[in-house]
């Protein structure tokens, strides 16, 4: 119930893998999840369970004047219908989506404006569709563009990272640049689809609460509970023992965690509550659409005298989430005058939220597009160009990089596609009806780490538990934890239980941000280090009971040493498009990562995989389309918003660069869960160039954007 | 056993049927409501949670089943409409502690992250085995090799590519769902395609 799991069973020891690089470990929890016995959050076996469904706003602007639940009460198993005007005052927490039916406004198309419970689940979607709201409709706007009205700049971006940085003159030295590019590059809307819905199971005993919750991560979410409800964090328990998928978007509690435990404190009985596919479009935060503006000037000799990034970005009205989209260029390449601005435009739509590396992930794609133009104007290669902008150190913040191998990933790449040989020009090579082309972009992403506590018990039988509460939604966070508990307390990987996802164990962050093999492995590097050396020292043929010990890497986070902490990467693509249909195949990608120390190549490699095969679905299939008269993500189910299926992806190598890092945190990594997505669709889209010679612009690409029938 | 359903009026309640779900073996009679899926069927009123739900639109694929040894969505079909006919679900693949051979290879290959996709993926590999042994052919099975081969054998990277491309893994193991599955087409070969009791499609009757 608490991630409790049996361990892989190898003898191997940490002494035997050399320290550096772990022997490869296969999912703890893989049984369970090859043979269905896996629970995820709506399927904890609960007796006498209700089913709650939202009824969510069909206008994307204005105000609930009334809902007819008298109607819908009548109808048979139906225990309550919530709307604003009858669900009781809770506390706010500041996150707009945890204030959930505390008002008449609407403020998006797709926001939760009522709640059935019923008996059944097939009654309680009926009756959703049933029930009559009556609205004060206001006039919308939805729809993104460079000239918004509504622009302004906020005061800080996502995660507190600054609105803009400028160095030197960058309009000047543009002026005077030998070669220049100036375009403007866009990407939809993004919607990250997990795989399991957003859902929550929530029982009340007394006046405890007990909610079975798909996140990534509990404490925040009992931290809402708590507040939102009122409640000593005693009296709130979340468990998230497997999470189907996150990629952001169960970064914070959404809708349902708050719905759940309401509709079960109403009606005496515990809920389950899932939101449906089509509702997550709008509920569970998206990536904002960008336009933006890149302007670079070098030299004839391709380096970079100026590098200017201003990127629009959208919010909603009732809550601001400025994405972070220039903050990659400003570590990415030297040049002395520089600058990245950011605009935000108001307008009547989702709220939009994380998406696998917000920031990096759509600004690498308008930087690295613009890198690959700025190398067509040259004449140059684009690998090389890259190596020649290579900076000493961080071009703005001037602190030595802890490590930084973008060159070696860059060299690797080309070597392992063959990339000496390519004929620059566009357009060079055809089979058939196929023109064929190969791209690069540059990948990287932050090595954030967060304060993270853990406990270890050595028992007398000679075996371990661990107990952290890190949150695995596949990223394989458990079984990385385990090889690094392992690997501390010297002992064989099936000797150390390993216990997550449970907001009673020892608090520790989310997983976001690729920083949770940092964060929790830290705390359990220590942990387990520290009860290592009490056993040692007390305790040398064993302890006669239980013997644990505690520990927080709070204070090791702080005054850590002034450098830049970033993984790097390099993407290349190659693609064919037909002459005849415009239709683009992606034939193979090439990821070749330098992130600190790989932990478990098992899972560090689907890591890259993902993000990678996310990122060629950013390139050529995923749009958010949105309707300017509705309001509405036209297309938000999955058959109408397309995510790369399996004859998408053909060929897709992975390799990373053996790199050791001592200032990252003890364990020397860096984190993966992200870097694959930044640069890949750039790295195709810049394939798409050198197949075809057409250049796109915005994402995704069509295929009338390449086709010789549409021109 | 067709399902009986009861009159409309007189319940009270939403009009209902007994039906008999016949699932990885075992038969149990159940009293449902018309409107319920298989899908949810098998997740709520026999507690077999491990066909997932991802879409309930037909649209991803996490539901998939075998339902008289071949391989529906289990979310678009009405339980009453299945009533007494076989059901396989990812629970019944396994033969006690022995994983079936499409299952050891998804272990074997990491062919999963997050696994909500994951028991849709294998019963889905699990008929795409048993389709390619009875010859059918896919969208991208060269012309004359349609049908006449009957051999597990015919299956290449290509196949599965297209054969699984009704299965979403948003995770994103393509990459390794693929030699998963032909590992298990290898593993299985010459002893039929099918190490469960779920039957292979065509010769099954
Ligand atoms: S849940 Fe049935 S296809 Fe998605
Ligand atoms: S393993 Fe997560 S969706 Fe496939």
């Amino acid at each position: 119930m608490t991630g409790t799991v049996a361990a892989p069973s190898t003898e191997q020891t940490a002494e035997q893998t050399g320290g550096r690089t772990s022997a490869p470990a296969h999912r703890v929890e893989g049984r369970e999840k090859v043979t269905g016995r896996a629970h995820y959050a709506y399927e904890y076996p609960v007796d006498e369970v209700a089913y709650a469904w939202a009824v969510c706003a069909d206008v994307p602007h204005g105000r609930v004047r009334h809902v007819d639940v008298d109607a819908a009460m009548g109808l048979p198993g139906v225990l309550a219908v919530l709307w604003h005007g009858n669900a009781p005052r809770m506390a706010s927490t500041g996150d707009a989506m945890q204030d959930q039916l505390q008002s008449d406004r609407v403020h998006f198309r797709g926001e939760v404006v009522a709640v059935v419970v019923a008996t059944t689940a097939e009654q309680a979607r009926e009756v959703a569709g049933l029930v009559r709201v009556d609205y004060a409709t206001e006039p919308h706007r939805s729809v993104l563009t460079e000239d918004d009205p509504s622009l302004y700049r906020p005061e800080q971006l996502n995660a507190g990272i600054p609105t803009t940085s400028e160095m030197g003159d960058p309009d000047a030295a543009f002026e005077r640049s030998e070669v220049r590019v100036d375009e403007v590059y866009r990407t939809p809307g993004l919607h990250n689809n997990a795989m399991e819905p957003h859902a929550t199971t929530a029982v009340w005993t007394d006046d405890r609460v007990t909610l079975w919750d798909s996140n990534q991560g509990s404490t925040p979410v009992r931290d809402a509970v708590c507040q939102v409800f009122e409640l000593p964090r005693d009296r709130v328990r979340v468990v998230s023992t497997h999470v189907g998928g996150g990629f952001g978007s169960k970064g914070t509690p959404r809708p349902q965690v708050v719905l759940a435990v309401l509709a079960a404190r109403h009606v005496g009985r515990p809920v389950r509550m899932a939101l449906t596919r089509q509702q997550m479009f709008a509920l569970v935060g998206y990536r904002t659409p960008t336009i933006q503006r890149v302007r670079l000037g070098a030299d004839r000799t391709g380096r970079l005298q100026v590098i200017d990034h201003r990127a629009v970005v959208q919010t909603a009205t009732h809550q601001e989430f400025a994405e972070q989209v220039g903050v990659a260029t400003r570590v990415m390449y030297a040049a002395r005058h520089r600058r990245t601005d950011h605009h935000v435009a108001v307008l009547d739509v989702p709220i939009p939220s994380w998406m696998r590396a917000p920031g990096e992930c759509p600004g690498m794609y308008a930087l690295e597009s613009a890198m690959d133009e700025l190398a067509v104007r040259l004449g140059m290669d684009p690998v090389e160009l890259r190596i020649r902008n290579e900076p000493a150190t961080d071009p703005e913040r001037g602190t030595p990089f802890s490590s930084r191998n973008l060159v070696a990933c860059l060299r690797r790449g080309a070597d392992l596609v063959g990339w000496a040989d390519r004929d620059p020009r566009p357009r060079s090579r055809r089979e058939g009806e196929w023109w064929i082309g190969t791209g690069v972009a540059s990948s990287t992403y932050p090595a954030y780490a967060s304060p993270a506590s853990a406990s270890a018990t050595a028992h007398p039988d000679g075996g371990y538990t661990v107990r952290v509460n890190a949150t695995d939604i596949g990223t394989g966070a458990r079984t990385a934890l385990l090889v690094l508990a392992a690997e501390a307390l010297g002992a064989a990987r099936d000797r150390v239980r390993i216990l997550i996802g449970d907001s009673d164990l020892p608090e520790a962050g989310v997983a976001g941000g690729s920083m949770g093999t940092a964060s929790w492995g830290w705390a359990v590097t220590k942990v387990c280090a520290a009860l290592r050396a009490e056993l040692e020292d007390r305790f040398p043929d064993g302890p006669a009971e239980d013997l644990t010990v505690q520990a927080s890497t709070e204070e090791d986070l702080q005054d850590r040493a002034d450098v830049t902490r970033q993984a790097f990467g390099a993407q290349f693509a190659t693609v064919r498009v037909s002459d005849v249909t415009g239709e683009i195949r992606l034939d193979r990608m090439v990821g070749v990562f330098a992130a600190g120390r790989i932990v478990n190549p098992v899972t560090a490699r689907s890591q890259f995989l993902g993000g990678m095969t996310m990122g060629v679905g950013m390139a050529l299939l995923e749009e958010g389309v949105m309707d300017a008269a509705f309001g509405d993500y036209a297309n938000h189910d999955l058959a109408t918003y397309h995510v790369p299926v399996n004859a998408d992806i053909r060929d897709i190598h992975v390799e990373w660069i053996d790199e050791h890092d001592e200032q990252v945190n003890p364990m020397g990594t860096k984190g993966i869960g992200e870097i694959g997505i930044v640069g890949a669709a750039a790295a195709v889209a810049n394939a798409v160039h050198h197949a075809t010679g057409i250049r796109v612009r915005s994402l995704p690409v069509h295929l009338e954007d390449v086709a010789s029938w549409a021109r | 056993m067709p399902p009986s359903p009861s009159p409309r009026s007189g319940s009270g309640g939403p009009p209902a049927s007994t039906v008999e779900l016949v699932v990885n073996g075992r038969s149990r009679t159940v009293r449902l409501d018309n409107r319920t899926s298989l899908l949810d069927a098998l997740r709520e009123e026999l507690r077999l949670t491990g066909s997932k739900k991802g879409c309930d639109h037909g649209q991803c694929g996490a539901c998939t089943v075998l339902l008289d040894g071949r391989r529906v969505n289990s979310c678009l079909v009405l339980a009453v409409a299945a009533s007494g006919r076989p059901v396989t679900t990812v629970e019944g693949l396994a033969a006690g502690d022995r994983l079936h051979p499409v299952q050891q290879a998804f272990l074997d290959r990491d062919a999963y992250q997050c696994g909500y996709c994951t028991p849709g993926q294998i019963c889905s590999a699990v008929g795409v085995l048993a389709e390619a042994a009875a010859g059918w052919p896919s969208a991208v099975t060269p012309p004359g090799r349609d049908g006449a081969d009957g051999s597990v054998a015919g299956l290449d990277a290509a196949e599965v590519r297209e054969r699984m491309s009704g299965n979403i893994c948003r995770c994103g193991a393509y990459a390794n769902i693929v030699p998963a599955v032909l590992d298990a087409a290898a593993a299985t070969a010459g002893a039929g395609a099918d190490g469960s009791d779920g039957g292979a499609v065509g010769a099954r009757s």
